[in-house]
């Protein structure tokens, strides 16, 4: 049993806006990203703006609730159920399922900055850890933290009650919550699955945890697929971004409107030998029907050598191409990549851009995936 | 013959050919089972790290892996190794480094811990920022610290050491994480990508400010006197769970290809059933209704009625909002039968393995199909009058069980529940 796999809602919140209109406007080059280099200098993110978080999270005691990174996916995942004419459905609701890919954290950064100002001149360090985490940590913060708690908050606040798994695992979590999603509505095994992902890109504790790899950029962004080695680094972005796929049946039975076409979704994990990453992505092609005038959408991390290697692989399908890199849009999003990248894929297509979409997704470590769509 | 390796959906039947488990009770399902059924505890105080001015000193940590310091998901991915090496041994698939399967696990969220941002804070007098720790990483000289914790690490090496296939999942729901690991391979192989899983849930968190989190909440037992009596599922005296430290892991696959190779069939998971629960971050709906909707799809999904229970593996935390909860849930699920049906609590014994516990209780609920045995709650003194059920208290009972489910409850509204059987449906 082989179930179509439609795309009947879209919600997008990132540095650019809200919804589809800012984000198409910028793929097709008529808006500028929107690039703090001051904030966390060297470190240039893309900042979320201002928010009226009321119009998707109604109550304030549920934004108290959250850290940044929630709230972020929570507006996006009810930004995609009223994309799709589910917001006000109940019963509809009550069944759908939910796929998100999600990082974790966000530490108190004065608190940690204090406690280990302390630690360096306490007399008994483990009971001065103690101490401060008793007095210091917010009991709620735990659960703002929880990586399942993204998809426990939108139960919460938007109604959605259905099964729920949340992925993890950097950028292979965002492929892989789409590629499931995919699998388990064209074998028959749900109906309709609200996907995606969110990041807070403004934290230091996550510049901290990439730095570490030496995986951000410096300075000026210069695009994507131009960065040399030496000079290239993930430029982070805050992104929310959820879609509500379902099988062509079920959309046709309720007369939804269908934005795209989801045809395919693969992924792999390969050891990064030299090529591997190629050689990755050219096999799981053998999976997707490529139009070769189609749209080429990439959710490229910024690293020189696996860009190299993403395009070494695209030319083999598309020659002298260069794809739409959704990171100098809206910034790398880590987990929620994936999931923007096939949004806004979605979204070109839903406005006419082209007739298919291929979508390619490299994470910074480790992941490799590929999506194929076309128009409705 | 074709219809005998499907089930009443018509989908394929999966079976599990090995499993494998360490709990602080002890390595490998052998010396597992031994002290589960002779009701002892792996609950002791902590060693690990000071514990002076914690309202809980106490957990179910697995000690002796390291002999030098060590992150928790150095130590998760230890207790996933030494399990899943016993599951995939036992089921004898594949060869050594090529497991014929996809990888389906459930890992803690993990972060950079406090002894390398001691180590990146650096020994100068000054006060310590971000910024100082950005510093100290832009030299690169600490680039492990990076792979250690991502959240995609302990998934990506045990692919890497057991040759699984394609993309490893790594999840979470929370404390049913481990069951959905489960879910995921048997939706993976009912869609017949796959013919076999490796699904295995693993937890080492047990750290100080892990701890002083829980304790936050008022989610931990603070009875921390004897250790071994903290534990007590529903008891009138319950006063919070216990943290727990395993791994546990299960090789499921197709029947169909179990049966043509001759495997060794330990058991069947024969159903899932999973339902969210919108009602708080840390509390169950009042009536119940997604515990109630998660068994009752379980069943369903297994082709099965109540009546063909033989025993429920109990979510059992000791807090006293989760057993009133479970056992309304069971009684609304059971019926008037509840008060007779066997229901007992593992985490009596093992605390709470959290991100582990659906693998961990789902090894036991297959153990005990397997030895017609039905492990104890244990502590049981003080019986709750609010829940009038058979707790198997204190002392295991043998007893023929042909089916189990196994109930997992998670924060974030999560709640899972499988049916594992001796034979098809």
């Amino acid at each position: 049993m082989t179930e179509a796999v439609v795309i009947t809602g879209i919600g997008l919140l990132s540095s650019l806006g809200e919804g589809i209109a800012p984000h198409v406007e910028a793929a097709r080059g008529a808006r500028k990203a929107v690039i703090d280099r001051e904030s966390f200098a060297p470190y240039p993110v893309h900042p979320l703006g201002t928010v009226e978080l009321d119009r998707q999270i109604p109550k304030k005691s549920d934004q108290r609730q959250m850290e940044p990174w929630q709230r972020i996916g929570v507006y996006a995942a009810g930004l995609a159920l009223d994309s799709a004419g589910i917001k006000g459905d109940a019963e509809a609701k009550d069944r759908l399922h939910v796929i998100v890919a999600a990082g974790g954290g966000e530490r108190d950064h004065a608190v940690d900055g204090q406690i280990l100002t302390g630690l360096k001149t306490a007399a008994n360090p483990g009971v001065f850890l103690n101490e401060r985490l008793l007095s210091d940590l917010r009991p709620t913060l735990f659960l703002a933290q929880l990586s399942n708690l993204l998809a426990g908050n939108i139960s919460i606040v938007h109604g959605v009650t259905g099964p729920s798994r949340t992925f993890m695992g950097e950028e292979q979590a965002g492929i892989d919550a789409v590629r499931v999603a995919h699998a388990r509505i064209a074998a028959g095994q749900a109906e309709m699955i609200l996907v995606g992902g969110s990041y807070n890109a403004e934290r230091r504790d996550m510049l901290l945890l990439f730095e570490l790899g030496g995986a951000l950029l410096k300075g000026a962004p210069i695009p994507t697929f131009s960065r040399k080695p030496g000079q290239d680094g993930m430029v982070t972005g805050s992104v929310g971004a959820f879609l509500v796929l379902e099988s062509a049946k079920s959309a046709t039975a309720r007369g939804a409107r269908v934005l795209a076409r989801l045809d395919a979704v693969s992924a792999d994990r390969v050891r990064r030998d030299d090529g591997a990453i190629t050689r990755s992505l050219v096999k799981l092609f053998l999976g997707h029907h490529v139009e070769p005038a189609g749209l080429l959408v990439s959710a490229a991390p910024g690293l020189a050598g696996p860009a190299a290697e993403e395009s070494a692989a695209l030319a083999a399908v598309a020659a002298g191409r260069t794809p739409v890199a959704v990171g100098d849009l809206v910034g790398h999003a880590i987990e929620a990549a994936f999931p923007v990248a096939v949004a806004l894929a979605a979204a070109l297509l839903s406005e006419g851009e082209a007739a298919s979409a291929l979508v390619t997704g490299v994470g910074h470590h480790r992941g490799e995936g590929v999506a194929s769509l076309s128009a409705a | 013959m074709m219809t005998d390796v499907r089930d009443a959906h018509g989908r394929p039947l999966v079976a599990v050919t090995g499993i494998g488990l360490v709990t602080s009770l002890g390595r490998g399902k052998a010396d597992n089972w031994a002290r589960l059924t002779a009701g002892q505890s792996g609950i002791h105080r902590i060693t690990r790290f000071p514990v002076e001015g914690l309202r809980t000193s106490i957990a179910g940590t697995v000690d002796d892996l390291f002999s030098q310091p060590f992150a928790a998901p150095e130590l998760s991915e230890k207790l996933a190794m030494l399990a899943a090496d016993e599951a995939v041994g036992q089921a004898g698939l594949g060869s050594r480094g090529n497991f014929p399967g996809q990888l389906f696990m459930a890992v803690p969220p993990v972060e950079l811990e406090w002894p390398q941002k001691q180590v990146l804070a650096g020994d100068g007098a000054e006060a310590v920022s971000y910024d100082t720790l950005l510093a100290a990483a832009a030299a690169h000289t600490h680039r492990a610290y990076h792979e250690m914790f991502l959240f995609g690490t302990v998934a990506d090496r045990i692919a890497d050491h057991f040759g699984t296939r394609g993309s490893p999942i790594s999840l979470s729901t929370a404390c049913s994480s481990g069951a959905t690991a489960i879910q995921m391979g048997v939706e993976a192989i009912r869609r017949g990508e796959t013919d076999a899983a490796l699904c295995i849930g693993t937890d080492g968190s047990v750290h100080a400010e892990a701890l002083i989190r829980f304790s936050l909440l008022s989610a931990l037992s603070t009875h921390n006197d004897p250790p071994e009596e903290a534990s007590k599922p529903f008891s009138k005296n319950r006063d919070g769970f216990v943290m727990g430290e395993g791994g546990a892991a299960l090789v499921l696959e197709s029947y169909a290809s179990a049966r043509a190779r001759g495997a060794e069939i330990l058991g069947f998971v024969l159903g899932c059933g999973e339902k969210g629960d919108g009602f708080h971050r840390t509390r169950s709906s009042p009536d119940g209704r997604p515990a109630i909707v998660a068994m009752q799809d379980a069943l369903a999904d297994a082709g099965l009625e109540p009546d063909h229970i033989d025993y429920v593996n109990a979510h059992g935390t000791s807090t006293p909002e989760n057993d009133k909860m479970e056992a309304m849930s069971c009684t609304a699920v059971f019926g008037p039968r509840m008060t007779s049906l066997p229901i007992s609590s593992n985490k009596s014994m093992v605390g709470h393995t959290l991100t582990a516990a659906g693998a961990v209780e789902a090894v036991f609920s297959l153990l005990t199909i397997a030895k017609g045995r039905i492990p104890p709650t244990i502590n049981y003194r003080e019986p709750d009058p609010n829940i009038p059920l058979d707790v198997v208290p204190n002392v295991a009972r043998d007893a023929l069980v042909r089916r189990v489910i196994s109930n997992s409850f998670g924060f974030g509204g999560q709640n899972t529940c499988l049916v594992f059987g001796d034979a098809p449906v």
